[in-house]
């Protein structure tokens, strides 16, 4: 099959518009990169003895269980995220518009919230197995248990059943919008439906099905509430440990950045592993997939198929969470925080959000305009903020903060005479700053996505009719990728409101936010009065999943 | 020029009041790695008897960086922490200042307080077993915690978490080093299940049926007993016996929460009045009913739980000995495998 990759020639001159989008992509990559370099800088403090100390008692164990941990992960979710999202394009059948963003519903709840859920429904004194007891005739746990869901088999499962979401939105946009064509030709072909899937679909979503697998991936990588529960020692782990109980943040630092070394290679790898190939598709416009109408067994089936990851991974939780909730309510009633705190979240989040997507889409925009091997790297740069543990990087953004806090310090004492104390920490901006540095990647990437279905005749078109850079953006790019855009937006919200080691470090005094108070409670071992925010964290992410139901890619397709 | 500067000038002076830095003197700023639950009701008092008002900002593992990368700029007034190793770091990083004050030393003993006066204890917690009721069990020693009889019997949380390095480090320092790693070895070996999650997780997984014994601190008991965790902690609290446990030749053994005076505060008369409250008799009271920690001014009222659980017989080293083991027992931790 022949891809039509007609790259647009680099312009000979470029004018300023041009100047001011590859100035401002460098000025993106260049604020994503200085807290990294904060820690490089923390790095070459040196730590003595710890890498010998590492690599004969810690790296043995914790590279082998992080290994495990993360092809568990990476399989699981790439199998139910692209199963699912074939299940709901490729098919019809009663219930599947409400499967279709029930889907991505998993996403609301952070992953240590899932954890603990499972870890009290799953105790021998939980519900699940009392009635398991109860069936059997036994009276008491000491009698007889089921095995533990503290393992690393429980916590690939758990880590699975609530980040497939992140392969399930992008592959799913993928076939809809990429591969309606191409299925029909094969369909006229004579490949049948079943061959359909692995011979055009599968390869067709490769990019998509990468892009999502690494974002669950770096999740996993980023975790350490769901590990602690469930007794996995990953590196992220050792990383904690040798900051936290050794005080050795140089230490810290060097483990953080050999593990981006590590995951920028295989970001890397995958990418030359599909060097050749080209997904860019030509000038005709997409035509939305004919679904086959499953029977009425089949599609009951296919329902309750697709409702599976649905009911483990947000429903049976969230339920959870729910009953939990509203005992405490009955028993303490609201706390007269939480309503400025869940306001903080929200707001919080959403202005950052918009910042993270005018950032992404000013990285991936001018990475498409200019495909020049500079640009490439300025946009790979910009990314490097998700592929290291949140905790980590926090503490990067805080080094470079500061430096920044006492450099606005000294200018204004020496200009002006005044000091304004430390402006960017104590404003919050700090917290703003360390969302972008951390989430820039998610934004660039949905966003890029989106960017690659608009075929490049468009934007010769548009040259052609004496569109400027920016122009082009305005009238041809930013309207055709708005669902792209939404699903930028949703990722990146839910993602900021559940954010915890960035949000703790930095945010001012007296400044709560759902997250943070519940981490308050959770750290001192009062989940049941951290119940009412966690449902709060998930309540308030479920909106932005619902609304993106309705602008999302293919919302309006049916 | 002149309004740019103006408007300049402007700008700045909001974002000072944003960053709170032009706090007037009834003021100060609080950051503590304690959590917020447990510091209100003390501040709530302090505030009701003086009138200063106390800006929080809870922080956990990263006070000492934070702090750190503030430098001079640093609005914090008074430093709150759990553990003595984490208020041992603060000092070394020198981030605090030493105080003088005679109502702190009279408070509280001796063995407890950092002799440079650059941190002060204010309560205790002791590392107790919790032991499932049927098992009749009335005294046991840290020591005995490895004995091959407990085998596949304790439930612990990570080895590497500030209340276990600190109890390890109290051992290391009765004992030595290669004491300490057979130690470890054999309580690893005792495990019923990886260690991990808290504390109460101890006594519910007693009443699973998955531990016999449990290692965690004193004053979980009072929060699943008094049932303010709700009916089901209750019957958590209920399952259990509490044992103090020694050393063979020492006492129980007890860690602190404390506090300390950060190096730039720029209210330090008001954080010395905080200090001070927090030994008077109100606070130390506070301690005791709301987070049924042991208070750490003599003859002030324990709570009936804590009390239950019979006499405290304070391990006599002193803290600032045993926290200089911390790092060392951190590297044993990861050497014998313990959180594997």
């Amino acid at each position: 099959m022949a891809w039509v990759t007609d790259r647009i020639r680099p312009a000979r001159s470029l004018g300023f518009g041009a100047w001011a989008w590859i100035a401002a992509s460098l000025l993106v990559a260049a604020l994503v990169l200085v807290p990294v370099l904060a820690l490089l800088w923390q790095a070459a403090q040196g730590s003595e003895g710890l890498w010998s100390h590492l690599a004969r008692y810690v790296l043995p164990h914790a590279l082998g269980q992080t290994a495990i941990l993360m092809g568990g992960v990476g399989v699981l979710t790439a199998a139910i995220g692209t199963s699912a999202a074939w299940l709901v394009t490729a098919h019809d059948f009663p219930g599947r518009r409400v499967l279709e963003w029930a889907l991505l519903l998993p996403l609301a709840v952070p992953t240590y919230i899932v954890a603990y859920a499972y870890l009290d429904l799953l105790h021998p004194l939980g519900p699940f197995q009392t009635l398991v007891r109860a069936a059997l005739g036994h009276d008491s746990p000491r009698a007889f248990r089921l095995p533990d869901i503290r393992s690393m088999t429980g916590a690939i499962l758990l880590l699975s059943l609530v980040l497939y979401p992140y392969v399930y939105l992008p592959t799913r946009a993928m076939f809809m919008t990429q591969a309606a064509n191409l299925v029909e030709v094969a369909r006229t072909l004579g490949t049948s439906r079943r061959q359909v899937f692995g011979r055009v679909a599968l390869p067709l979503a490769r990019p998509a099905i990468a892009v999502g697998v690494s974002l669950a991936l770096m999740e996993t990588l980023n975790d350490i509430g769901a590990s602690e529960f469930l007794g996995v020692r990953s590196l992220t782990i050792s990383v904690y440990t040798t900051w936290v109980t050794r005080s050795d943040l140089p230490g810290a630092a060097q483990i953080s950045l050999a593990m981006l070394l590590l995951v920028v290679a295989l970001v890397s790898l995958e990418r030359w592993a599909r060097r050749r190939q080209r997904y860019s598709v030509s000038g005709q416009r997409a035509r939305s997939f004919a679904r086959e109408p499953l029977g009425r067994g089949a599609g009951l089936a296919a329902l309750a198929l697709g409702f599976l990851p649905v009911f483990f991974g947000f429903l049976l939780p969230a339920l959870y969470l729910a009953v939990e909730a509203w005992q405490r309510f009955q028993f303490a009633g609201l706390s007269d925080r939480l309503l400025a705190e869940a306001r903080n979240s929200f707001v919080l989040s959403a202005l950052a959000t918009v910042a993270v997507l005018a950032c992404g889409l000013v990285v991936a925009y001018a990475a498409r305009v200019f495909p020049q091997r500079g640009m490439q790297l300025v946009h790979r740069a910009a990314s490097i903020g998700y592929a290291m543990p949140g905790t980590i990087l926090a503490l990067g953004i805080l080094i470079a903060s500061a430096g920044l806090d006492r450099w606005i310090g000294q200018a204004a004492g020496a200009l002006f005479g005044v000091d304004p104390g430390l402006v960017l920490i104590g404003s919050g901006l700090a917290l703003g700053y360390a969302y972008l540095a951390r989430f820039l990647a998610i934004s660039i990437g949905s966003v890029e996505a989106g960017l690659t279905r608009i075929p490049r005749s468009y934007d010769q078109s548009a040259r052609t009719l004496g569109q400027g850079v920016t122009g082009m953006l305005r009238h041809v790019h930013l309207p055709l990728s708005r669902p792209a855009l939404a699903a930028a937006g949703l990722l990146v919200f839910v993602d900021c409101m559940k954010e915890l080691p960035a949000t703790l470090l930095l945010r001012p005094l007296n400044f709560e936010t759902l997250a943070t108070h519940l981490y308050g409670e959770a750290a001192r071992g009062t989940y049941e009065e951290a119940a009412i925010a966690a449902w709060a964290i998930v309540l308030v992410g479920i909106l932005p999943v619902i609304l993106l139901a309705r602008v999302g890619p293919g919302a309006s397709r049916g | 020029m002149k309004a740019d500067t103006t408007i300049m000038r402007a700008m700045l002076a909001g974002a000072a009041i944003l960053a709170g830095a032009g706090a007037s003197a009834q003021e100060l700023n609080l950051y503590t790695s304690r959590e917020p639950g447990l510091v209100e009701p003390l501040l709530q008092a302090f505030t009701g008897d003086t009138g200063i008002k106390v800006n929080t900002v809870f922080l956990k593992d990263g006070l000492v960086e934070r702090l750190a990368s503030e430098g001079e700029s640093s609005p914090a007034d008074v430093l709150m922490a759990v553990d003595a190793g984490n208020l041992v770091d603060l000092v070394e990083r020198g981030l605090t200042q030493p105080v003088e004050s005679e109502i702190l030393t009279a408070a509280i003993p001796e063995n407890l307080r950092d002799p440079g006066n650059q941190w002060f204890p204010l309560s205790m917690r002791a590392r107790v077993v919790y032991a499932a009721k049927d098992l009749e069990l009335d005294s046991i020693t840290y020591e005995d915690l490895a004995d091959p009889e407990w085998k596949g019997r304790i439930c612990i949380r990570s080895g590497q978490h500030p209340y276990n390095t600190a109890l390890f480090s109290a051992f290391m320092t009765h004992h030595d080093a290669a004491a300490t790693e057979e130690w470890l070895t054999g309580l690893k070996a005792n495990l019923a299940r990886k260690a991990g999650g808290g504390d109460r997780d101890g006594a519910k997984d007693i009443l699973g049926g998955i531990c016999d014994i449990a290692i965690a601190n004193s004053y979980y008991v009072g929060l699943m007993r008094s049932g303010k965790g709700g009916d089901e902690q209750k019957a958590w609290g209920e399952a259990i016996k509490v044992i103090l446990p020694t050393f063979e030749d020492g006492g129980t053994h007890v860690n602190i929460s404390g506090a300390a005076v950060a190096k730039n505060a720029p209210n330090r008369d008001e954080a010395v009045k905080l200090l001070e409250f927090l030994v008077s008799d109100e606070a130390q009271k506070i301690y005791g009913e709301a987070n049924y920690e042991y208070p750490v001014k003599a003859g002030a009222a324990i709570d009936p739980i804590i009390a239950s659980f019979g006499e405290l017989k304070v391990d006599p080293l002193p803290l600032t000995e045993i926290v200089k083991n911390r790092k060392q027992v951190s590297e044993l931790v990861d050497r014998v495998g313990f959180d594997n």
